[in-house]
């Protein structure tokens, strides 16, 4: 097994918060885990990402090249297609839809969506309506997002869901309710 | 034990677990993560148990005075550890340099985060010069178990060798999370033991005349230990021909391509790994021995170790690596400039979406730095040329758009100095922009230099009552800002404090003009809490 994922996104939308959960579902199945992050300047609602390599053999880059990420797994839809040049020929890109304008040149979303779609390997999600829907708070939006990568990530939909109530667990339990409600409201919406 | 840890983390783990008795640092990307682990650890500590084996973990005011307390310590015998980023080096640098002459009582470590890429910094220079510069060992640990291992490792070789041992990582390891396997019994902390000689401590010329001769005997000891190190390995490669050097975490990217590159026979190449210095010579000598027609040298940083093999080696060997072109001159390692180092086919990958467009970072939005910029551009708008020396912080990104505001920024403290210099090449108004942590870090002599030449600067300090660029981390000067200018001199009507709020426009506006038109040394603080901060302790407070 083996799945090198990058997680992309803006400053403060909350990407790290993926990476922990697939991270602690991971190691809980024994594989091996890398993870880069960006801290410092870019924090401050720049671009940022994370590479998360998963495998069942020891790894030994904190990088993924160029043309080897299995996944992008996105909180905005422009910065999915930021890491493009990442993506493998049979890659997926996993992406909330709504847009992070906080610039001026932010371009047309029907263009970027259309981009997005024309790939053969996407998901698309509106990741706060069904978060909204689901009853989950707005900040449980990312979880949303997992659940809809979970059909790629190799790892089973009911580790990853004992991977949050761990992680969310001495937040209480309609924390870890509410986060597992949007990880499935996404799961649901992905494999359809 | 088992750890998911960021490189930093686990230095930090690394630290605790070989017996430190105190960590001392000033925050900067990437090193800021290991005194916080530490802090984080002593406060969850001081909850279950008694303060016994207590590991000092306050910031330090600047790299410098971080460097002499934790000299200091080790002077009394305890282990002490000092973290920066590498331009800190250079703030250090007087204190590191002496260091090497004193040597140590209790093992001391100087850990350099460097940036290669400069991700988060204003240059990319390689903290090993630092280490052969002052004559001492230099690790550089792989990954990051060995970061970990080789903590406890450093601090038994400075106790060994008596010499402080710089430990040298870049932003990947620092900033990269893996699984490390922990000691099961953390080493006690060293009792406190004044040294025996205190002339090792005494740097008149006579002493250290000795000390540094001592020093320079002791060379063979330090290349001895590297060329014995199990941390310097070399595998002999089935054709030895080709032989490939690297450093630190090039390993990696370099071991990550072993797979596929059997079919163009890379695997048969020597490998020599290295991260121990000085470079082990005994180590790069077998490596000729045993027929090397080619070394590739991949390192990340500066081509520190491809300049010093050259004149290592025999002329018919050929030296490659970023100053051939083989890997670019600058930036850091990755796995694709190391693919095509080696001769390998790109991965076929997708062209760059043309749409994307580039999202810098940005001062966050109700941020005081904001309104401060909004007051300073209107009443500088009103000058023909005004000049806006910046400096190190958030507030350094009031270079980028909207604001366009500032017209220098280089290191720590410079904004006071350089308004200053222009202000006696004639330009007025010069105006300075420093944040109040980078204040007392290296503006404050500055300023005492402006009191007493009379300059005609402003210096306007944007106080956030936090180090915010590093994630908020506690200001050395905090509620006595007032008091240091005065006491340095500044003149009390010429020392003013605004709150930068858009209701405060106005009058920020008519204060900001009445100290450009005196002529004279002019502070004012414009003083209102980071909102980052600001969130933490109002959730903190619910």
């Amino acid at each position: 097994m083996k799945r090198d994922i990058i997680l992309a996104g803006v400053g403060g939308q909350g990407i790290l918060s993926i990476a922990t959960v697939i991270g602690d579902a991971a190691l809980n199945e024994g594989l091996y885990l890398k993870q880069a992050e960006v801290h410092g300047m870019s924090q401050r609602g720049g671009d940022v990402q994370s590479n998360l390599r998963l495998s069942s053999e020891p790894i030994y880059s904190d990088l993924i090249p160029k043309g080897g990420a299995d996944i992008i797994i996105s909180l905005e839809p422009m910065e999915a297609l930021r890491y493009l040049p990442y993506l493998k020929p049979e890659g997926w890109i996993v992406t909330s839809s709504k847009p992070f304008v906080n610039i001026p040149n932010y371009p047309e979303l029907e263009e970027v969506l259309s981009h997005i779609k024309a790939l053969d390997h996407h998901v698309l999600v509106d990741v706060e309506t069904l978060a909204k829907e689901a009853g989950a708070p707005a900040q449980a939006a990312n979880m949303v997002l997992l659940g809809a990568a979970i059909p790629m990530l190799g790892i089973d939909h009911d580790k990853i869901i004992d991977g949050v109530s761990r992680i969310f667990a001495r937040k209480g339990e309609s924390v870890v309710n509410s986060n597992i409600a949007a990880i499935e409201a996404g799961y649901n919406a992905s494999k359809h | 034990m088992k750890k998911l840890l960021l490189g930093d983390e686990a230095i930090a783990q690394g630290a605790i677990d070989a017996g430190l008795s105190g960590v001392y640092a000033y925050p900067g990307t990437p090193s800021t993560e290991i005194t916080e682990y530490i802090q984080l650890s002593e406060s969850r500590k001081l909850k279950v148990e008694s303060s016994e084996a207590k590991i000092f973990c306050q910031w330090a005011t600047n790299e410098k005075t971080a460097m002499e307390a934790a000299l200091g310590m080790s002077y009394m015998g305890k282990r002490a550890l000092v973290c920066m980023k590498h331009v800190g080096m250079n703030v250090c640098a007087d204190a590191f340099m002496n260091a090497a002459i004193t040597g140590v009582n209790g093992g001391l470590v100087v850990l350099a985060a460097d940036d290669p890429s400069m991700h988060s910094s204003q240059n990319e220079q390689d903290s090993r010069f630092y280490a052969k510069f002052a004559m001492i060992p230099c690790l550089e640990p792989s990954n990051q178990q060995e970061a970990y291992d080789m903590m406890h490792y450093a601090f038994d070789l400075s106790e060994a060798l008596k010499t402080p041992i710089l430990m040298r990582v870049t932003t990947r390891m620092a900033h990269s999370r893996a699984v490390v396997e922990l000691i099961d019994t953390p080493r006690e902390q060293n009792t406190a033991s004044a040294p025996e000689d205190v002339r090792h401590f005494i740097l008149l010329p006579a002493f250290a005349r000795k000390n540094y001769a001592e020093l320079v005997e002791a060379q063979a000891d330090f290349l001895q230990t590297s060329e014995e190190s199990l941390y310097n390995t070399y595998t002999k490669g089935s054709n030895p021909k080709r032989a490939i050097l690297t450093t630190g975490i090039a390993y990696n990217y370099l071991m990550e391509l072993k797979d596929e590159s059997q079919q163009l026979k890379v695997d048969e190449a020597s490998v020599l790994k290295v991260t121990q210095y000085p470079l082990p010579k005994a180590l790069v000598d077998q490596m000729v021995a045993d027929g090397a027609e080619e070394i590739l040298v991949m390192e990340e940083g500066q081509p520190v170790v491809e300049e010093l093999i050259r004149g290592m080696v025999p002329s018919s060997v050929a030296v490659k690596g970023r100053l051939t072109g083989e890997l670019p001159r600058m930036g850091e390692l990755s796995p694709d400039c190391v693919r095509e180092a080696l001769g390998l086919d790109k991965l076929p990958t997708r062209e760059p979406d043309e749409l994307v467009a580039p999202r810098p970072p940005a001062l966050c939005q109700g941020c005081g730095h904001r309104d401060m910029y909004a007051a300073l551009n209107e009443v500088a708008a009103e000058h023909e040329d005004a000049r806006i020396f910046g400096d190190i912080g958030c507030y350094t990104l009031g270079a980028l758009a909207p604001f366009n505001a500032i017209h220098a920024c280089v290191e720590m403290g410079a904004s006071i100095t350089m308004a200053k210099g222009a202000a006696d090449a004639g330009q007025h108004p010069a105006i300075a922009v420093i944040g109040d942590s980078t204040f007392t870090h290296s503006g404050m002599t500055g300023l005492l230099d402006c009191v007493n030449c009379k300059s005609n600067v402003v210096v306007l300090i944007s106080d956030n009552l936090t180090t915010g660029m590093t994630g908020g981390q506690d200001s050395a000067g905090t509620g006595r800002l007032e008091a240091i200018c005065e006491g340095l001199g500044v003149e009390p009507e010429h020392l003013r404090v605004v709150v930068p709020l858009p209701k405060h426009m106005e009058e920020i506006k008519q204060i900001l003009r009445e100290e450009i038109a005196y002529n004279g040394t002019s502070v004012i603080i414009a003083r209102r809490e980071c909102i980052q901060t600001l969130k933490r302790h109002l959730k903190a407070k619910k």
